[in-house]
This record gives C-alpha cells, sequence and structure tokens, in this order.
C-alpha cells in the first residue's frame, strides 16, 4: 500500500491505496463518497464521471497514482440538496432521474460541458452526452435538464 | 434482531393500534409492530408529532412508487404530504404484498394502503367526536388536525389523538375511500421525494451501504454455465495486499478481502480449473429449436367461429412468423448487496423486487429457517424485473456464512450482461384471412412461449445451484398475456404453446410476454390492413369495441396529426433517407391500461439503420396519481423499448454468453433517442391501475409498421438491426 493524498471537493485527504487502484474505488471505499457509482469498470457508460481539474473523466479507468495534485470535484462536491448546484437544480426541477444510477455521470459530464458551452443547442447536448449511458430511458428529461442548466448559468 | 429489537434501533415511537386497546409508549416500551395484514398498525403508525410511517412490502425500483403511495396516504388520511415517511420492503415490518411487479403497485399497493389509511382516518374521527363532545357529522379534517366545523377552537391532532387511544384497529375492507373530486394531493405532479438527495450524492443506494468489519467479496463464476469447478489455487492470489479468503462450496467460489479493489483483483487472478461444458443451443438456430423443444401445455384463450374453416374460404389469405430477440435487463449499475450471517441468522440489505420472497429463497440456500432471514430493501440501479439482483442477494448471504463475516457482494459488469436471468425468446406464427371488401373473416395464431415452473422458491438462483441445492424452477408465468388480439373479428383462434426452456436462464423482463405477443399481433394486423388497402388507424378501429380503446388509439393518432392512406407510403424523405409513420394499440392483458402509440423512423436505406425521430402517447391507467410520474414511466417505457427493439440481443455460444459489456450488447444513445409527446387520459373516478409497463408494450410493433410505411418491407424479426433491414431489402428487390 502507498500513501496517497489527493484533493476532493476542496479538501485534502491522505489515503492508504495501491498506486493502480481506479480512482472510483479510492473515492467510494476510502472515502465513502456516494456520487460516482461503479457501471463497467470499462470506461463505456459514464456512472462513474468524476470532475479533474473541470474536465469529466471515469474514474473507473484512472489509476489512483495518475491524479497527481488536479483538484477532483465529485457529485457531492457540486453542490447539496439544501444549496443544489445549478445543474443538480435543473435535474430536480425536470424530475430528470427514474432510478437516479446513471444521473452521477449525467451532472458531471454535463457539468464539465456547460463550463465551456454558454449556449449549447439541444444537439451540441445530446453529442456531449453521447458516452453516458442510461437504462431507465430518462434521456428526454435529461436533455431538458441539461438544456434549462445551460440558461440558469448563462 | 428481532421486532422489538429493531424498533429500539430504528429510533422511530411507534404508536400502535391493537385488538387489546390503544397503546401509546414511548421508546423501549413499544410492542412488537403488527404484521398481521387485517390490522390498521400493519400498515401505518402515526406518532405523537403527527409523522405518519406506512409500511410498504412493494418498493420504489425507480419509478417514483415511494412518492405516489405517500401521495395516496396522505390523501385518504388528510394529513400533509411531507409527515408521510415511507418504510419499504422491510421484511420484518412489512407485510408481504407480493414481488413488486407487474405494474401493481398502485392498484394492489396502493388499494391495500388506502383501505388502511381511510380505516384509520374513521377511527381517529370517532377517537375526536368522543373527544370534543360532538358527533363524528360535525368534524372536519385538515392537516391531521380533527375539528368542530364552525368552531376551530374545539380541535385535536391526530398526534394527540393516538395518545388517548381507542382506536378501531381492523381494516375495513368497504371503507368508504375519498371521493375524488375532493382529492387535493392525488392527481398531483408532486416532486419526487427521492431526488433531490440522488443528485447531491447524498442518497444511500445500496452500493453505498456499509455495515462495520464487512468485508468486500466476488463470486467467480464458471467458463461455461454447467461447468463444474475443478480444483483452485489460493497460492495464486495470495499475494495481493487486503487479501483475505477463498471461500467455496461445491461448484460456488468467491475470493474475500478486506477492500473491494482487492477483491476485484483477485478473482481476476485466481487460478481456477472448471470442467467443459457446451450446452447451449447454436445461436443461428435458436428459433428454429425454440419452436421444436417439447410442449410442457397448451392452452387456448380465444376461439371465436371457426378460423380453419374461414381461412379456406378467404379471398386473400396472410401468412407470417414473427421472433422476439432473448434480451438483459441490462441494468446500469451491477447488482449489489450486503448481508451478515451470524448465529444462525442472516440480516440481508438487498435491491431486490422480492425482498419477501427471498426470505425463503435465500433461507434454503443457507439450509436456515425462513424467520431467520431478514431482508432490507434499499434502492438499487433500475431493474425492470428480476435482474441480478436476487442472485447477488443469495451470492452475499452464502459468502457471508461461509466467510464469518459480514460481506458487500457487488457484480462486475461482465456478470449482470452476462449471468442475469434473460428474457426469453418468442416465437409466434399467424395467419389471415380477408373477403373480397378486404374485411377480415379469419385470424389465427400460434404462439409458443417459456412455460412457467413452480414459484419463486423453485427459481435456480445461482448461488443455490452452484452450491448444491437443486432448483428446478423457470419463473416466466403470465407470458400468454395479450396473445389474444384485441379485435372482435368473427372467425379467429389462439393457441398457446408452453415449451420448456433449453438454454439460459429466464425470468420476466419488462412488459414480460405482452411485448412479444403484441409485436406480433400489432404487426400482423398492420400486414392485413395493408393487403386490405385499408389506413392502418381506420381498420384497426372497424375491429375495435371497446369504448376506452377506441379513444386512446384515436387520440394517439390525433396527437401525430395522423395522415389518413394506406400503407407503405415510399417516397416520403431524401436522398437514401426513408420516412415512414406507425401505429400500435395495447389493452394490457387485454383488462386493464389501454395505450395508442404513433412512431415516425427514418431509414436509411444504404446502411440500413432505423431512427425513431418522434413517438405520441396517448395512455389511459384510469385515474392518475401522480401526472409527472406516469409520464416519466412512460417515456421510459418508449425509449428502453425502442433499445430493445432496434438493438437488443443477448449473444452465446455452446458454453456461456458472449455479449458481456456494452459493446457488446449495446443499448440506446442519445443521439437516437426520438422527441416524445404524452397524453394521459385521466380518469379520476376509474380505478388507478399500472403505467409502468404499459407503453412499451406497443413500441416493437409501432416500429416495424413505420418501417414498412417507409420503405415496403415488413420486419418480423426483433431487434431490426442494419444487417436485418438489408437483408428484408434484397429479399424484396429479388
Amino acid at each position: 500500500m502507498s500513501q496517497i493524498t489527493l484533493k476532493v471537493n476542496g479538501k485534502t485527504h491522505r489515503v492508504e491505496a495501491e498506486p493502480d487502484t481506479p480512482l472510483l474505488y479510492v473515492l467510494r471505499d476510502n472515502l465513502e463518497l456516494h456520487g460516482p457509482k461503479f457501471g463497467c469498470g470499462l470506461g463505456q457508460c459514464g456512472a462513474c464521471t468524476v470532475m479533474i481539474d473541470g474536465d469529466a473523466v471515469r474514474s473507473c479507468s484512472m489509476p489512483v497514482s495518475k491524479v497527481g495534485n488536479r483538484p477532483i470535484t465529485t457529485l457531492e462536491g457540486l453542490g447539496s440538496s439544501k444549496k443544489p448546484h445549478p445543474v443538480q437544480q435543473a435535474f430536480i426541477d425536470e424530475q430528470a432521474v427514474q432510478c437516479g444510477y446513471c444521473i452521477n455521470g449525467m451532472i458531471m459530464t454535463a457539468t464539465a460541458f456547460l463550463g465551456r458551452n454558454k449556449n449549447p443547442s439541444e444537439a451540441d447536448i445530446k453529442r456531449a452526452l453521447a458516452g453516458n449511458l442510461c437504462r431507465c430511458g430518462t434521456h428526454v428529461r435529461i436533455v431538458r435538464a441539461v438544456k434549462r442548466a445551460a440558461k440558469a448559468l448563462a | 434482531m428481532d421486532r422489538r429489537e429493531f424498533l429500539k434501533q430504528s429510533g422511530m415511537l411507534v404508536v400502535g393500534f391493537s385488538l387489546s386497546g390503544p397503546l401509546t409508549q414511548a421508546l423501549g416500551a413499544a410492542p412488537a409492530k403488527s404484521m398481521n395484514k387485517e390490522e390498521v398498525d400493519a400498515w401505518l403508525a402515526i406518532a405523537r408529532d403527527g409523522t405518519v410511517t406506512v409500511y410498504s412490502g412493494k418498493v420504489d425500483l425507480g419509478t417514483g412508487t415511494k412518492t405516489a403511495l405517500a401521495q395516496m396516504v396522505a390523501e385518504e388520511l388528510d394529513v400533509p404530504f411531507v409527515k408521510i415517511n415511507m418504510v419499504m420492503g422491510d421484511t420484518a415490518t412489512t407485510i408481504d404484498q407480493g414481488q413488486t411487479a407487474g405494474s401493481l403497485t398502485i392498484p394492489v399497493g396502493g388499494t391495500q394502503l388506502r383501505r388502511a389509511a381511510a380505516t384509520a382516518r374513521q377511527a381517529l374521527l370517532e377517537q375526536a367526536a368522543k373527544k370534543l363532545g360532538a358527533a363524528p357529522g360535525e368534524l372536519t379534517v385538515q392537516d391531521g388536525v380533527v375539528s368542530v366545523r364552525g368552531d376551530a377552537a374545539r380541535s385535536v391532532s391526530y398526534g394527540e389523538l393516538v395518545s388517548a387511544g381507542g382506536l378501531m384497529t381492523r381494516v375495513d375492507p368497504k371503507v368508504p375511500l375519498k371521493n375524488p373530486a375532493e382529492h387535493k394531493l392525488v392527481g398531483k405532479s408532486i416532486p419526487r421525494v427521492d431526488i433531490p438527495a440522488k443528485v447531491t450524492g447524498e442518497f444511500t443506494y445500496m452500493h453505498d451501504f456499509r455495515v462495520p468489519g464487512m468485508l468486500h467479496a466476488r463470486v467467480i463464476r464458471p467458463a461455461a454455465i454447467g461447468a463444474k469447478l475443478v480444483s483452485y489455487d489460493e497460492a495464486s492470489v495470495r499475494d495481493i495486499p487486503g487479501f483475505v479468503k477463498v471461500v467455496r462450496k461445491q461448484d460456488f467460489l468467491a475470493v474475500v478481502a478486506r477492500n473491494e479493489w482487492a477483491a476485484v483483483q483477485a478473482a481476476r487472478r485466481l487460478k481456477v480449473n472448471w470442467s467443459q461444458w457446451q450446452g447451449l443451443p447454436d445461436q443461428k438456430r435458436v428459433y428454429d429449436e425454440w419452436r421444436k423443444l417439447p410442449v410442457a401445455y397448451e392452452h387456448t384463450p380465444l376461439k371465436v367461429g371457426d378460423a380453419g374453416k374461414a381461412l379456406g374460404q378467404a379471398a386473400k389469405k396472410l401468412k407470417a412468423t414473427y421472433e422476439f430477440a432473448i434480451q438483459s435487463h441490462a441494468s446500469m449499475g451491477p447488482a449489489c448487496a450486503v448481508a451478515d450471517f451470524r448465529d444462525g441468522r442472516c440480516t440481508i440489505w438487498s435491491p431486490s423486487q422480492a425482498t419477501h420472497s427471498l426470505q425463503s429463497e435465500v433461507a434454503s440456500v443457507l439450509g436456515v429457517q425462513k424467520a431467520n432471514v431478514r431482508l432490507m430493501y434499499l434502492d438499487g440501479s433500475g431493474c425492470y424485473g428480476r435482474n441480478g439482483h436476487e442472485d447477488c442477494t443469495a451470492d452475499a448471504a452464502l459468502v457471508s456464512m461461509l466467510a464469518g463475516a459480514p460481506v458487500r457482494v457487488q457484480w462486475m459488469r461482465e456478470d449482470e450482461l452476462g449471468w442475469d436471468p434473460k428474457s426469453p425468446p418468442t416465437v409466434v406464427d399467424l395467419e389471415g384471412g380477408l373477403d373480397a371488401n378486404g374485411n377480415v373473416t379469419a385470424w389465427r395464431s400460434e404462439f409458443f412461449i417459456a412455460q412457467r415452473v413452480g414459484t419463486l422458491d423453485d427459481f435456480p438462483l445461482l448461488a443455490a445451484t452452484s452450491s448444491g441445492v437443486p432448483r428446478k424452477g423457470n419463473y416466466t408465468g403470465f407470458l400468454d398475456n395479450n396473445a389474444e388480439p384485441p379485435y372482435a373479428f368473427p372467425n379467429a383462434l389462439t393457441e398457446v404453446r408452453r415449451v420448456n426452456n433449453n438454454g439460459l436462464r429466464t425470468s420476466h423482463l419488462r412488459t414480460p410476454g405482452r411485448m412479444q405477443n403484441t409485436f406480433a399481433n400489432e404487426a400482423f394486423i398492420d400486414e392485413l390492413a395493408a393487403a386490405a388497402g385499408a389506413d392502418p388507424l381506420r381498420f384497426r378501429l372497424k375491429y375495435l369495441t371497446d369504448p376506452r380503446g377506441q379513444t386512446a388509439l384515436a387520440s394517439a393518432a390525433r396527437l401525430a396529426h395522423w395522415d389518413t392512406r394506406p400503407s407503405p407510403n415510399p417516397g416520403r424523405g431524401s436522398g437514401d433517407i426513408a420516412r415512414g409513420r406507425g401505429i400500435a394499440y395495447v389493452k394490457y392483458n387485454n383488462k386493464i391500461t389501454y395505450v395508442g402509440l404513433v412512431a415516425e423512423v427514418e431509414v436509411n436505406r444504404k446502411t440500413g439503420k432505423i431512427r425513431v425521430t418522434r413517438a405520441w402517447c396517448s395512455h389511459d391507467c384510469g385515474q392518475v396519481i401522480n401526472p409527472d410520474g406516469t409520464i416519466n414511466q412512460i417515456e421510459g417505457g418508449i425509449v428502453q423499448t425502442i433499445s430493445r427493439t432496434l438493438l437488443e440481443e443477448v449473444r452465446f455460444d455452446r458454453s456461456r454468453v458472449t455479449s458481456t459489456d456494452w459493446n457488446s450488447y449495446p443499448i440506446l444513445r442519445f443521439s437516437d433517442v426520438p422527441e416524445i409527446h404524452v397524453e394521459l387520459i385521466n380518469r379520476p373516478e376509474e380505478t388507478p391501475w399500472g403505467a409502468g409497463e404499459m407503453s412499451a408494450t406497443v413500441v416493437p410493433a409501432a416500429i416495424s409498421n413505420a418501417v414498412y410505411d417507409a420503405i415496403g418491407v415488413r420486419l418480423r424479426s426483433v431487434p431490426f438491426t442494419p444487417d436485418k433491414v438489408l437483408e428484408q431489402m434484397r429479399l424484396q428487390r429479388a
């Protein structure tokens, strides 16, 4: 085991982990965060997405040792139910959840995307989310929520 | 943990209504909660502060029923919605209302809760009348406070009344329910109670749940489905930091570790020898083999007139075979469960739709009594029938017993897609006859459908069969529903042959059977309409006698601005893209919820790719509890079923499933999700029916019919992959 220092949601953590451990397991098991989810472990579905330095990253495929001192933001780092981030608020307003297992990935990917795209079209939003899977079929609401968030952030 | 202990630990103030009289006791002195479904306090408990705890055996699988059931109870009781606290799927405190399936949570589960709540309200009013010295008829209730009409100073809260006690305890099955005209909460789109926590990471999903001292495990599945464990070498993984041990019972093999990543690595690296096994059928011949399987039993759901004779006399005869692929639940999150086996008892946290039935399903794997197994539901990744949740739950229980510690098991992606029980294949042969005027004179259909064997207790949980507890069951009942067409034809015969399963384990997947059967029926009636040169909507309406059905179908057409004309109509679209529209209808189980759906598609003639561009759905499930929640379910049913119709088929070789990731088992992506318009036909005076599975029923046929409209090619085998489209186009040209 190695001692690894991570900056997560504005706080510095020291964790004991094998260097090749995917970041996802460290976030979930060592730091007990609930936002990022294990969906496939293959980088195919997006459920594990976090932001590193503002970029959407698949934490299931990122060895913890490769993060370095770049800041990590998880779903918890965006906001809380008392004070939701505008993207989270938009998902609440549009009721854009069924089981919600994929929603972490949708919100994190959308937040990173909206950080760079101030006035996206519906097609832009669908392209940005093309690598995120949802099985319940909540897509139309998710797109609406991201549109709403884009307006709120503009 | 017994019930009394549970109640202490849960920190709840439980106020019981009981036959022996009023009981209002603080923590520790509370009696065991009633588990007699005849008693009101089996269903709900009112605390002094007016909080109402509702005990539901039905769970919320991501469909919003936690919110909808709370609306129903708050409405009947006349308490504020925010005062309701839902306990769902805990076998120690909730009544077994049957597994959460069949879109029955609202109509069955909700109705049971409504009666309990209405009985409680009545009893509370009687109590209040005594206390306030007024006749019950003079009283009014608002937000859980009873007062004398016109004299608000004379009032008493439910919380105070429960303290004073003296309530009637038995659920009155004939208790009058509130007049729908007075509904304040039912019929409103109250936002779902779970969403704020789910979008902020505050929610504890099954996968997030931890108990002290818990170890992580992974079960090692065999290299071939029926393979036997020959040997394994624990030394191959001992160097993994955090590795604890390997546990085994016959062919059941698992690795246990202190942290999850160590368990994952150990599962990958453990050297294991399995025997050879090649017992699966040849996938290329799956439908041929399916229809040749021994018929276990058969029945005739519909026989009117003499279809054989009428076919013989028909001016025009049509014949077609429809096929529907084996599909996976393909849940986004692989299954997960935590179990703690100690002192002959097992406490399990599970995302199962069937926590109550799992008590006995798991007990026999562990060799203990059902009463010694307690399951508590926690939300998992969405399930649409029996996916991997139940197997994983039994895995966790067995590993905990073998390892002697609380254990968390999470499946990997390849476990969920490879080992979840699958939706079985379906084959349908249809024949139809038209007279010289294009009227249907004969309809004959023959269905080959997986049979049901035994009950859920016989379901072949992987942990059971691999550890030497044989299970011969096959839980695929009710798959014959909607085999008979919903139309009044003068001569009609529908025969159903139930066959033994010959390959992968099977279970229900959203809209089981109804989807496959309706695909065949609703596409074949389109074939008849086309042969008669008739508009598909008008043709259906000629034979549809149910007024609510007529309304649903006509409403969908109205929403879509249906262009009345026969299909096909090639030539719409431009370049390689052809456009078309198709319609389909269902009355679910030929008993409940009515759905009309119009789908618009684009077909790329060069690549064979189909895109559904727009969908219009009209949906009549009677009384709507939560309109937005209902629409969410309808949209989900449509999108998920477009995915199943266009893309999904489980792949396997002779030994095992080979479509075990999202590349080999693709599902629909954002780029292929259509615009969806839903219109609810709300009937507050009618029974509230389910909405989880109904919109899905009509999707495959609507798409097939739209493709026919666009390019004149009839797709009869789900999924409609580009290869199949191109092949059918080639056959048509030939």
